[in-house]
C-alpha cells in the first residue's frame, strides 16, 4: 500500500518534470506533435480508404512499413550491447548508459508495434492477436511468435526502467536480486526478438532472398551496429545538454565493440553475395534486381551501393583507432552506419525479397506520400516516448529528483 | 454436416471452453475499451467487431451471424443473397489438373471466375493468372508474360499456364497465418474465415504461387453482377482489408457442380474430381499420364496437377 501511494507521488511529481523545459525543448516538442498530426491524419485517410492509397500491391504486399519495423527491431535488440558490458563485466561507466539503452528499447518497440499497427488491413480486429482474447496460431505462426517476443521485451524494459528510476526516486538502494535476473534475461529475450524477426523472412521458402541460413545472424550483426550508433551520438547531445557525465572512454569503448559487429556484419554479406553468384541459380534474380536492375527496373540500385559503400566507410572509420577517438570522425561513421543499415533494412531486404514476384512478374514498389507521412507520425511517437522518458529519467539519475520519502 | 465436421467442430469448441468465458469476459472489457473502433455502430456493429473464429462457432452463432450478413448484402446491392454454410462431404477430396498440351490462353476461365466469385472488379482482383510461356524455355518464369494481349492466341512457339491456388497438401499460407484465419478443410480446400481474417498479408508472402490476393480498397462489385448463390467460405461479397483466394468453387463443388472455369473452358483442358476414388477421371490422369507439380521442389505438396494429354 505504501509502496502504492508512493508510486503514485512518483508519477505526479514527474509530470512537471515533463512540462519545464527551455524553449529549445518546446520547439523540438512542438514539432514532433506536428509531425504525429501530420501522420495521424494520413493514416485516418489510410483507415477510410483502405491500403489502396499506400503504394504496396499483391505483387510487392509489404513494403515501407515493414522494412522499418524490421530495422527498428534491430534498434530494440542492440541495448543489450550496453547491457552485456555494464552487468556481466561490471564495468563502470557504461552502467548509466545502460539505463539510457534499455529507455532507447522502449522507445524503438513502440514505434515498431505502431508500424505493424499501421500495416494490418483490419485494425479494428488487432484484439484478434491478443493472447487467450485472440487466437494465436503458435506453434506454427512465426508472426505469433513475434509477437509475443516483442511484447515481453517490452515488457520486461518497461519493467526494469520503470523499477530503477523508481528506485533511485525513493532514494532506495534497488534490490539486486530482483534486477540482476531481469536484466540478464533481457539478454537472450533481446537475441529472441531479433532472431524471430529474422525466422519470420527466414522460414519462407516462396522467397528464396530471405530463405537462407544466416539471414538471423546477419540481422543481429546489422542491429548491433545501428543501435549504437543512435545512442553514440545520443550519448553526446545529453552531455551538452544537461549535466549528465559520459566518460569519454564509455563512448570509445561502444565505438570500439562497434568496429567488430560491423566487420562481421560485412563479412557475413560477403557470404551471401558469393553464394549467390557463384552458384549462380535462378535465385540470384534477385540479388540482380538489387545491386544491377532488372529488365530496365533499376530504382533500388543506387540505394543497394550506398549501403554498401557506406557500410565500409564506416567500418574503416570505426576500425581505425585514430578516427575511432576523433568526435569528428565517430560521428560521420555514426551517420553512415545509420545509413547503411536502414537502406539495407528499409529498402534492401523487403522489396527484393519481393521482386520479382513468385511468378516472375516485377512490380515496381516506391513509398507513397501516405507511407512517408504514416512514417513519420511513428518515428515521431517514439522521439517523443524517448524525449519524455529522458526528462524524468535524466534527473533522476543525476540526482536531482528524490522523492517525498523524508516526510 | 457431415460426422467429420461436426465432430471436428464439437471437439475445437470442447477444448477451448475454459478460454471461452475467459474470452467472453476479457472481450467485454475489450468491447468497451474499442466500442469507437467498430466499424458499425450498435449492437449490430459490435456483434461483428466481437465475432469468433468461424471454427469456434456454434450451429447457432454461425446461423445467426449469416442472416446479418446476408441483410447487410441486401442493404448494399437490394439483392437478396444466399450464404451457404455446406461443408466438406465425407469420402471426398478435390483434385484438378490442367492440360498443358490444349491450353491456349484465351483466358475465358479468368473471367468466369471472376463472374462467379465476385471479386472486386474495382480495384480489380483475378484469381487465375495465366502465364505465357517459350517452349524453347520450358517453365521459366524469368521470361513469363502474364500481360500477353496478342490479337490471336495461341502464338507460335508458346505455351499457356493457368496458374491459380493449388490448394496445397501442406499450405504455407496455413502454416504462417498468426491467427489462424484459414485452414484446409476436410475436402482439401483451403479456406479463409473473412470476419477473423486482421489483414497482415504473411499468407502472400508465404504463397508460392501468387494466388492470394488483398482488397487494397473498397471491394466493388456493380448489383447485376453480383452472383447471389455463395459460401460463407468462398464467393459471399468480401470486407476491404482480407485476403482471398481460390476455393475450388466452394459454393459448387460441395453441391457436385463443376468449378466455373472447369466449366467454361472451351479445349477442356481443365479437369477436377474427387482424388479418393479410384474410379474418377482425375485418378485415371494421374496414373496415366505425364504429370508434374509446380515449384515440387518447394514440397508444398499441390492438389493442382499439370499433365501432358497428347
Ligand atoms: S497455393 Fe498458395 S494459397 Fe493455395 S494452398 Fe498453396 S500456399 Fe495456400
Ligand atoms: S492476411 Fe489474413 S489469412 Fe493471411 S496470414 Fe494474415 S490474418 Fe491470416
Amino acid at each position: 500500500m505504501e509502496t502504492l501511494r508512493t508510486f503514485g507521488h512518483f508519477t505526479i511529481d514527474s509530470l512537471p518534470l515533463v512540462l519545464k523545459g527551455d524553449r529549445y525543448y518546446y520547439a523540438w516538442v512542438a514539432f514532433l506533435l506536428l509531425l504525429m498530426a501530420l501522420g495521424g491524419f494520413a493514416y485516418a485517410g489510410q483507415v477510410r480508404e483502405g491500403l489502396i492509397v499506400t503504394n504496396m500491391r499483391d505483387q510487392v504486399s509489404w513494403g515501407f512499413y515493414i522494412g522499418n519495423f524490421t530495422f527498428l527491431v534491430g534498434v530494440a535488440a542492440a541495448a543489450i550491447m550496453l547491457v552485456i558490458p555494464a552487468y556481466v563485466y561490471h564495468w563502470g561507466p557504461i552502467k548509466e548508459i545502460t539505463l539510457l539503452g534499455e529507455l532507447l528499447a522502449v522507445s524503438a518497440l513502440v514505434m515498431c508495434l505502431g508500424f505493424v499497427l499501421v500495416d494490418i488491413g483490419r485494425v479494428d480486429r488487432f484484439w484478434h492477436i491478443i493472447p487467450f482474447v485472440g487466437r494465436l496460431n503458435l506453434p506454427s505462426s512465426l508472426l505469433a511468435w513475434d509477437v509475443l517476443a516483442l511484447n515481453g521485451y517490452l515488457l520486461l524494459n518497461w519493467t526494469v526502467v520503470t523499477y530503477l528510476l523508481y528506485c533511485s526516486y525513493t532514494g532506495k538502494e534497488y534490490n539486486k536480486s530482483v534486477v540482476i535476473p531481469l536484466v540478464l534475461s533481457s539478454i537472450p529475450m533481446a537475441v529472441s526478438i531479433h532472431t524471430v524477426t529474422a525466422f519470420l523472412y527466414n522460414g519462407l521458402a516462396a522467397r528464396p532472398f530471405w530463405n537462407s541460413a544466416i539471414l538471423a545472424p546477419r540481422f543481429l550483426a546489422s542491429a548491433f551496429c545501428s543501435g549504437p550508433a543512435i545512442l553514440l551520438i545520443l550519448l553526446q547531445i545529453l552531455r551538452r545538454t544537461t549535466r549528465l557525465k559520459v566518460q569519454d572512454e564509455a563512448i570509445f569503448k561502444v565505438a570500439e565493440l562497434m568496429a567488430y559487429t560491423m566487420g562481421f556484419n560485412l563479412l557475413l554479406t560477403v557470404a551471401e553475395v558469393f553464394k549467390e553468384f557463384y552458384s549462380n541459380t535462378e535465385h540470384l534474380v534477385f540479388i540482380r534486381y538489387l545491386f544491377f536492375g532488372l529488365k530496365g527496373h533499376n530504382g533500388l540500385v543506387p540505394f543497394a551501393w550506398a549501403s554498401i559503400l557506406t557500410g565500409v566507410v564506416a567500418f574503416l572509420l570505426f576500425l581505425i583507432p585514430k578516427t575511432r577517438t576523433n568526435w569528428v570522425t565517430l560521428n560521420i561513421g555514426c551517420v553512415l552506419i545509420y545509413a547503411s543499415v536502414y537502406i539495407e533494412k528499409g529498402m534492401a531486404l523487403i522489396i527484393p525479397g519481393l521482386t520479382p514476384d513468385v511468378l516472375g512478374d516485377i512490380y515496381v514498389y516506391r513509398p507513397s506520400l501516405t507511407e512517408l507521412l504514416v512514417a513519420a507520425g511513428i518515428f515521431a511517437m517514439g522521439f517523443l516516448v524517448f524525449t519524455l522518458m529522458l526528462k524524468i529519467a535524466v534527473p533522476i539519475m543525476l540526482g536531482e529528483f528524490t522523492g517525498r520519502k523524508a516526510e | 454436416m457431415s460426422d467429420a465436421t461436426s465432430r471436428s467442430l464439437r471437439m475445437t469448441r470442447r477444448g477451448l471452453r475454459p478460454a471461452g468465458s475467459r474470452r467472453a469476459f476479457l472481450g467485454g472489457a475489450l468491447a468497451a475499451v474499442a466500442g469507437a473502433l467498430a466499424t458499425g455502430c450498435g449492437r449490430e456493429g459490435m456483434e461483428a467487431f466481437l465475432q469468433h473464429n468461424f471454427r469456434e462457432l456454434s450451429r447457432d452463432e454461425l446461423d445467426r451471424i449469416i442472416k446479418r450478413l446476408e441483410g447487410e448484402a441486401k442493404r448494399r446491392y437490394g439483392k437478396k443473397i444466399r450464404i451457404g454454410k455446406e461443408p466438406a462431404m465425407q469420402g471426398v477430396v478435390f483434385g484438378y489438373a490442367l492440360d498443358l498440351s490444349r491450353c491456349i490462353g484465351c483466358r475465358r476461365c479468368v473471367h468466369a471466375c471472376v463472374q462467379e466469385n465476385n471479386p472486386s472488379r474495382s480495384p480489380e482482383i483475378q484469381w487465375i493468372r495465366v502465364l505465357q510461356m517459350e517452349k524453347e524455355k520450358g517453365v521459366d518464369l524469368e521470361a513469363a508474360d502474364a500481360y500477353y494481349n496478342p490479337e490471336e492466341v495461341p502464338q507460335e512457339g508458346h505455351f499457356y499456364m493457368p496458374v491459380q491456388c493449388q490448394q496445397c497438401k501442406n499450405p504455407p499460407c496455413v502454416k504462417v497465418c498468426p491467427v489462424g484465419a484459414t485452414w484446409k478443410d476436410p475436402d482439401g480446400i483451403v479456406v479463409i474465415d473473412y470476419n477473423w481474417c486482421i489483414g497482415c498479408r504473411y499468407c502472400m508472402a508465404a504463397c508460392p504461387y501468387g494466388a492470394r490476393h488483398f482488397n487494397w480498397g473498397e471491394p466493388t462489385v456493380q448489383p447485376a453482377d453480383l452472383n447471389p448463390e455463395t459460401h460463407y467460405l468462398g464467393n459471399r461479397p468480401r470486407p476491404k482489408g482480407v485476403v482471398e483466394k481460390c476455393t475450388f468453387c466452394i459454393q459448387r463443388t460441395r453441391k457436385g457442380l463443376y468449378p466455373a472455369c472447369v466449366e467454361v473452358c472451351p479445349t477442356g483442358s481443365r479437369k477436377f474430381g474427387n482424388l479418393a476414388d479410384p474410379k474418377s477421371e482425375i485418378r485415371y490422369i494421374l496414373e496415366n499420364k505425364r504429370v508434374f507439380v509446380f515449384k515440387g521442389e518447394l514440397n508444398t505438396q499441390p492438389k493442382f496437377f499439370y499433365f501432358y494429354g497428347v
